[in-house]
């Protein structure tokens, strides 16, 4: 198929529908409206559902209907409103289904503002709702991954029953860039666990995430951690780019690691050799990658980079685990950091180091 | 010898944990009864609220969600959406429909959602220990409304039925009582055409039915079925609220 121009919301409701998506409960908040839009457009044409639901609170829980009832199923919001949603997360998870959330990351707290920010990666990353669990957070840094990414992240969700969220942000939705999106058969498993209606003689199939046992409650639990523990097998992905004989890397996801790759650019010119650590999925988290170049006697220290005032620098330290130097630099806010202000910061941190 | 009387089909055979004198048991048989009457036990899923009757999947002998507090219109939206052909149901009682969920049935109701609630009024939060409900009668002494249920700070009792009954997407709404045998054979009919109205396509069907909480209201069962004749039904008029041809 040929390249496409779009803007990265429209191309993550077309990579859905593509993926076989046909439900989407939603609820407007900028900077993610062309999702919604998209999906009232085209739905209705190809057999699906589109609600506007009267809010988050609802959109989620349409969600976990609908993804109990057996189908491949979506919700996308901001920041705001996908505080609004933990509460009905936490209960998909803890009910075992698959769904896709995305969230166009803007900046906080509170109502904060309607630039792009990273400022809600401890709440996509560390749970968020309450609980103990964890969900896989997909972090494109590109409109084509945007769309790659939403194919996938149904096929995981299906294949853990367990919720997966793509994380993006306002610059990543609202810019254009050329897509082609995979063509590829959509097949879907089967979902002997949805309820469609108990034909006699069969079990029933109850959606629920009440274990009123403390020992059942924590059986489930460790059952959902066993899920963890292979997603963090078979599902961590990560871009490493330039780290061969870099002196420092920049750890950097989604918008701030095409910043980074400036950076790459800028200092490879004055000969300073920087290079990237990428995480594509947020969690699981690519600790063994960063722990592996912070082995490396070229790799004098990490530099984190994000638009917050320093989250994913604490996964980034854990992975690290003290054998080098981890620095952060972040604005916040909706501010995004300039190419030339990051490698400064690194150019003081050489002296430093 | 012959059986007069069984369990209906669609209840599982689990003992109800509701306490003594409490009609959630009478509510649960009357529409396990009219989902055996009406065949559709095979096709039918319903959604269990939060509070007395969370355990509600356990119970009804169909295909069941449990739903956050409040949420089952939005769960039962997102299941009847997928499967239209099926027949969906939630359960709810006045803390989880007329308070925390009062957006969900709202929207649901004016989307003319092919559902059918069933809301079970008793005036009162059970499973938390008895406090005060949206639909807490005034005076009515509870635990967070101790001096009695004060218009000036608490407001009033809340008509859940007649104000839905405003909405163009509800196809049938009916408030019942089941404190005697002739309310509760009426229950059971209304009951029956709020799921034969979902079969047949028309819209949103609720029923309301007032209950009793005789642990929480501190009464014996038998006084709690007075006080449900005496004191709910004059401020809960009983009847058919809206039906649309």
């Amino acid at each position: 198929m040929a390249k496409v121009l779009m803007k990265g919301n429209e191309a993550i409701a077309e990579a859905a529908i593509k993926a076989g998506c046909r439900y989407f409960f939603g609820y407007p908040i900028t900077p993610q409206n062309e999702i919604p839009a998209y999906m009232a457009k085209m739905l209705p044409k190809v057999g699906g559902s589109f609600i506007q639901a009267e809010s988050e609170v609802s959109a989620i829980n349409m969600v976990y209907g609908a993804a109990g009832a057996g189908a491949r199923v979506m919700t996308s919001s901001s920041s705001p409103g996908i505080s609004l949603k933990q509460e009905g997360i936490s209960y998909i998870v803890g009910a075992e289904l698959p769904c896709l959330i995305v969230n166009i990351v803007r900046g906080g707290p509170g109502l904060g503002g309607i630039q792009p920010a990273q400022s809600d990666y401890f709440q996509a990353v560390k749970g968020g709702g309450h609980g103990d669990y964890h969900m896989v957070v997909l972090a494109p840094a590109s409109v084509q991954e945007m769309a790659d990414l939403v194919m996938d992240g149904f096929d995981i969700a299906d294949r853990y029953r367990n919720p997966v969220m793509v994380l993006g942000d306002g610059m990543l939705g609202q810019m254009m860039e050329p897509v082609e999106f995979q063509e590829k058969d959509i097949l879907q498993p089967q979902k002997p666990w949805a309820t469609t209606g108990n034909r006699d003689g069969e079990a029933r199939r109850i959606i629920n995430s009440l274990f009123i046992d403390p020992q059942g409650l924590e059986e489930h639990v460790l059952k959902l951690y066993k899920k963890y523990e292979a997603m963090k097998e078979n599902e961590t992905r990560v871009e490493c780019y330039n780290c061969e004989n870099a002196e420092i890397i920049i750890v950097a996801y989604g918008t701030t690691a095409r910043i980074a790759k400036n950076v790459i650019q800028l200092a490879a010119q004055e000969g300073i050799n920087l290079g990237l650590i990428r995480p594509v999925t947020l969690w699981p988290f690519p600790d063994k990658t960063i722990g592996k170049w912070a082995k490396k006697s070229h790799t004098k220290g990490f530099l984190t980079l994000e638009m917050s005032m320093g989250q994913m620098v604490e996964d980034v330290r854990l992975s690290v685990n003290g054998t080098k130097p981890v620095y952060f630099y972040g604005r916040t806010g909706g501010m995004v950091p300039m190419p030339r202000a990051v490698l400064e910061e690194i150019k003081k941190i050489r002296e430093g180091i | 010898m012959a059986k007069v009387f069984e369990r209906p089909k669609a209840l599982t055979d689990k003992p109800f944990h509701y306490c003594p004198g409490c009609t959630h048991g009478i509510i649960h048989c009357l529409i396990a009864e009219v989902i055996d009457e009406l065949g559709i036990r095979e096709k039918t899923v319903g959604v269990a609220p939060v509070g007395c009757a969370v355990f509600a999947y356990e119970y009804f002998n169909c295909d069941m969600h449990e739903a956050a507090h409040g949420r089952a219109p939005a769960v039962a939206t997102g299941i009847k959406r997928v499967l239209p052909d099926n027949v969906v149901f939630t359960y709810q009682g006045d803390g989880d429909l007329a308070s925390i969920g009062i957006a969900e049935i709202v929207h649901a109701a004016n989307r003319g959602e092919k559902i059918t609630t069933i809301f079970v009024n008793n005036a009162i939060y059970g499973m938390t220990g008895g406090q005060m409900a949206p639909t807490s009668l005034l005076g009515q002494v509870t635990a967070t409304s101790p001096y009695g249920r004060d218009p000036e700070t608490e407001g009033h009792p809340i008509k859940v039925s007649e104000m839905l009954a405003t909405l163009e997407g509800v196809a049938y709404i009916e408030r019942v009582s089941v404190h005697d045998i002739r309310n509760i054979n009426r229950a059971k009919r209304a009951i029956k055409k709020a799921f034969q109205v979902q079969l047949e396509g028309k819209g949103f069907a609720m029923i309301e039915v007032l209950s009793t909480c005789p642990t929480n209201w501190g009464m014996t069962p038998v006084e709690s079925l007075k006080w449900v004749k005496e004191n709910m039904i004059p401020y809960y008029p009983l009847g058919v609220k809206k039906e649309v041809d």
